[in-house]
């Protein structure tokens, strides 16, 4: 592998010229996959933001108890509309579609994706039904107030729009599992010479784990989905009690794809940080097959646990103890990572840049995360703390601290290359510091509350949680001001900051061989791979090549 | 580097049977709620199923298999180079695929008729689980259906580029993938016919 | 990366015609077993029949059976996160 030494970024800044079309026809019909990657990073980073400004709104309502901001009904379709956007349009897509899309064809040395069409065809799969879950928000009887989990019976009766919602949320599945397919077929068959099954970068491994999960469950919620729109329009019942249906079903059917989901929402997340730590501690990662090996039984045993989700809902105690028995397999694999993880940075050289502050953030939020899932996942304490805000309080902590902040280091770590531009640090390290601050003040109040009683989805609580409640929300706003102060720092640095080039990291994974940023073709000459991902002392040797002349 | 403008064919058919796979669990989907009503209600499912039609049933079946026969002869057709058979072994499915629209027709027309549809007022008095059995019996031929009509419109396409010569004997992957969506619209009546029409 | 042969193994219209004469014959043998008394046997009978056709087609029709080993691993992972998702889902149902 041969290693680019740059001074500057590539004069023609790569994929951003190199095609000689210009205007918004080149990017929203493009099928090159940076830039599809780049037209997704942009959807769900700004739906990402409505979420927030959501979530931001549901916690002014919640501040003290009482009427503060709006009416019940206004909340309850807010926190549904939160919820739908948060998970089916920024979590699900996130990172396969935006660091997935721009960086897994790179990793293993290839020019695109195995179709490329059908590339640009998901994304704006991804636009219509957005496009139709907004629509849902402003036409017919009102916003959904269902919550993201469409549970019937309610959701097949409400006066509210939740039949285009549903349909959207469908079109959005189809897209996911174009992409999935996608990957899985790309990194079958796209793999540059050299670029064995042993040499696949580990957030490639995690990505193609996750599009398995996309591809064999997003149906099941495709049909159920297509089930409750039939309820609704036509009176199938078949998930109504009266009718001999059985509304337990749904859940099943809804649970077969959504916790599988969450593998989806995370893995690629876990991918993120399997790739920064051993860059930024200097030292290989430890337990490279274990951790590949662990993505693959994440999604093999995350398939078999969605009762967790029921057992308070009339499921059979024998499907209680067989959900809860192997819910509790699932913590094996994930936390062989945590041990892998923690095992790369003991006696690393660490440096802590922006991209590994986030990455060290999410091990130990997703930890904490993980860890009260065990408290949920056993049946016993689950009935306790069900449908509490501890369940509210452990779901922010795994899916936003742990996949959300892993987006943003994965932010910090790729953007500059793909813009060739990079952020100031000391900005973002003080973002990182807020951030850190509000999110803990945020949801550990959350999970107090829910240890102590307080129900979910309430549009009101008891004065005696008034006290968490209110540092609840000013942690929120410490973590939206983190929040902005990250993002001007970051996108200032991308469009106007200093030059980035070459291999500032020494990342030995492909991306950080070719130019910044890459051509269209991302390589200059096709690669041939001759040493593992994070093979630093080899990459030493072809540095101290380049450098020699003997590789241009 | 360049685009090599070769065409991976393995990756293409990859693809193709990974699409299926989604679409097996679609349909898998509606099979997990037959075998968990089925087990609930025996009696109404059987009173309910032998209140279809196994005559008409019979048939579709066969024209089904004979439209996968046909499918299946247009890929070894196209292999030979002989492109007039390939089109009229295309036009023999999409003319099953038809038959087979008429006689869905034939059959939802008379039980609608008869006041069973879901929703009906005969199907909401009635026991639940007749209910529940007709309302999985229209979900599920309703949405094969479906992919009948979408299949017979694929090969189509595919039949219309057969005749301007962009398929032919050493690039006919489209021809293939096209196929094998068709037997995938075979392999799910195959578990439909018994499960709705006989085995009650 | 992986090898790939570009030789496609063509099938003959003698096969196939024979495939779809089985298929015939396995159909009327449902038919048949089905409007007999069997029992509980009638459902395991007529879906072991169906699973037998779904192979035929699979392996000929599909040219499942000349396909790389790599496809024949994806379509048996398919079929038993299938099974799966069937089989556990009467954890509940059957034990409620």
């Amino acid at each position: 592998m041969s290693i680019t030494l740059q001074e500057q970024p590539t004069t023609d800044r790569g994929f951003w010229n190199d095609t000689g079309k210009t205007g918004i026809g080149s990017w929203i019909f493009s099928t090159d996959h940076k830039r599809i990657g780049l037209l997704y990073f942009y959807s769900v980073l700004g739906f990402f933001l409505v979420g927030v400004v959501l979530g931001l709104l549901l916690r002014l309502e919640l501040m003290a108890p009482g009427r503060d901001l709006m009416s019940a009904q206004t909340y309850n379709a807010l926190f549904t509309v939160h919820g739908v956007v948060m998970i089916f349009l920024f979590i699900i897509p996130g990172i396969p579609g935006a660091f997935g899309n721009m960086v897994m064809p790179i990793q293993i040395g290839a020019a695109d994706v195995s179709f490329p069409r059908l590339n640009l065809f998901s994304w704006w799969l991804y636009v219509i039904g957005t496009v139709l879950v907004l629509l849902s928000l402003f036409t017919g009887g009102g916003a959904p107030d269902t919550g993201w989990t469409f549970y019937v019976p309610f959701s097949a009766r409400t006066g509210t729009n939740v039949s285009l919602a549903l349909f959207g949320v469908f079109i959005l599945g189809f897209s996911s599992i174009l992409t999935g397919l996608n990957f899985v077929t790309t990194i079958h068959r796209l793999r540059a010479e050299g670029m064995t099954w042993s040499r696949i970068p580990l957030f490639t491994w995690s990505l193609y784990a996750t599009a398995w999960v996309q591809i064999l469950a997003t149906p099941i919620l495709g049909i159920t989905l297509v089930l409750v729109i039939a309820e609704r329009m036509l009176g199938t019942g078949l998930f109504d009690a009266a009718r001999g249906g059985d509304p337990i079903m749904f859940q099943h059917l809804f649970w077969i794809y959504s916790h599988p989901a969450v593998y989806i929402m995370i893995l690629p997340a876990m991918g993120i940080i399997s790739e920064i730590i051993p860059v930024f501690s200097r030292k290989p990662i430890f337990g490279y097959k274990m951790i590949a090996f662990s993505s693959l039984a994440i999604a093999a045993a995350g398939s078999l646990v969605w009762g967790h989700h029921m057992f308070t809902s009339g499921m059979s105690d024998t499907a209680v103890l067989v959900f809860s028995f192997l819910t509790f397999i699932v913590a094996i694999p994930s936390a062989i990572k945590v041990f892998n993880w923690v095992s790369t940075l003991y006696r690393g050289s660490i440096s802590l840049d922006p991209p590994m502050l986030f990455a060290l953030t999410f091990i130990l939020l997703f930890s904490i995360g993980g860890l009260t899932g065990l408290i949920l996942g056993a049946a016993a304490t689950d009935v306790h703390v069900h449908d509490t805000y501890f369940v509210v309080g452990h779901f922010h902590y795994v899916m936003f601290g742990g996949t959300g902040f892993a987006f943003f280091a994965a932010m910090h770590y790729w953007l500059p290359k793909f813009y060739g531009r990079t952020y100031k640090t000391r900005p973002a390290v003080i973002a990182w510091g807020l951030m850190f601050v509000g999110f803990n003040l945020l949801y550990f109040s959350m999970k107090v509350l829910g240890m102590q009683g307080m129900p979910r989805r309430y549009y009101d609580y008891l004065p005696e949680f008034a006290n968490l409640n209110m540092v609840a929300t000013v942690g929120s706003w410490i973590l939206a001001i983190g929040l902005v102060l990250m993002l001007v720092n970051l996108f200032k640095g991308l469009f106007k900051g200093a030059p980035f080039t070459g291999n500032p990291w020494g990342g030995a994974t492909l991306e950080w061989s070719t130019p910044t940023p890459p051509p269209t073709l991302n390589f200059i000459t096709e690669p041939v791979v001759t040493h593992g991902p994070y093979d630093y002392t080899a990459l030493k040797h072809d540095v101290r090549e380049a450098d020699s002349g003997v590789t241009p | 580097m360049t685009h090599a403008p070769h065409k991976d064919y393995s990756g293409a058919k990859l693809g193709m049977w990974l699409f299926l796979f989604t679409e097996l669990l679609l349909f898998g989907g509606l099979f997990v709620l037959y075998a968990v009503y089925l087990a609930r209600y025996p009696q109404e499912f059987a009173s309910g199923g032998h209140q279809l039609n196994v005559v008409l049933g019979c048939i579709n079946t066969l024209i089904l298999l004979t439209s996968s026969l046909c499918a299946a002869m247009a890929v070894t057709a196209i292999q030979q180079d002989n492109r007039q058979l390939t089109l009229r072994l295309l036009g023999g499915t999409i003319l099953c695929a038809a038959g087979f629209m008429v006689i869905k027709y034939v059959e939802w027309s008379a039980k609608i008729h008869h006041g069973i549809y879901p929703g009906s007022a005969r199907l909401v008095e009635g026991p639940p689980g007749e209910s529940i059995f007709f309302s999985l019996y229209y979900m599920s031929t309703g949405i094969h259906g479906l992919h009948v009509l979408i299949g017979a419109t694929l090969l189509a396409w595919i039949a219309w580029k057969v005749r301007n010569g962009s398929i032919t004997r050493t690039d006919f992957v489209i021809l293939e993938n096209g196929a094998l969506y068709w037997h995938l619209v075979d392999l799910i009546w195959i578990f439909i016919f018994p499960l709705y029409y006989l085995m009650l | 990366m992986t090898t790939h042969s570009d030789e496609h193994h063509i099938i003959s219209y003698r096969k196939l015609t024979g495939i779809w004469l089985i298929l015939l014959v396995l159909t009327a043998l449902t038919v048949a077993i089905t409007r007999i008394d069997l029992g509980g046997f009638k459902v395991a009978g007529a879906l072991t029949i169906a699973c037998i056709k779904a192979g035929l087609v699979i392996a000929f029709f599909m040219h499942m059976k000349y396909e790389n080993r790599l496809l024949q691993i994806l379509l048996f992972v398919a079929v038993v996160t299938l099974a799966i998702f069937i089989g556990f889902t009467f954890f509940d149902v059957l034990y409620r």
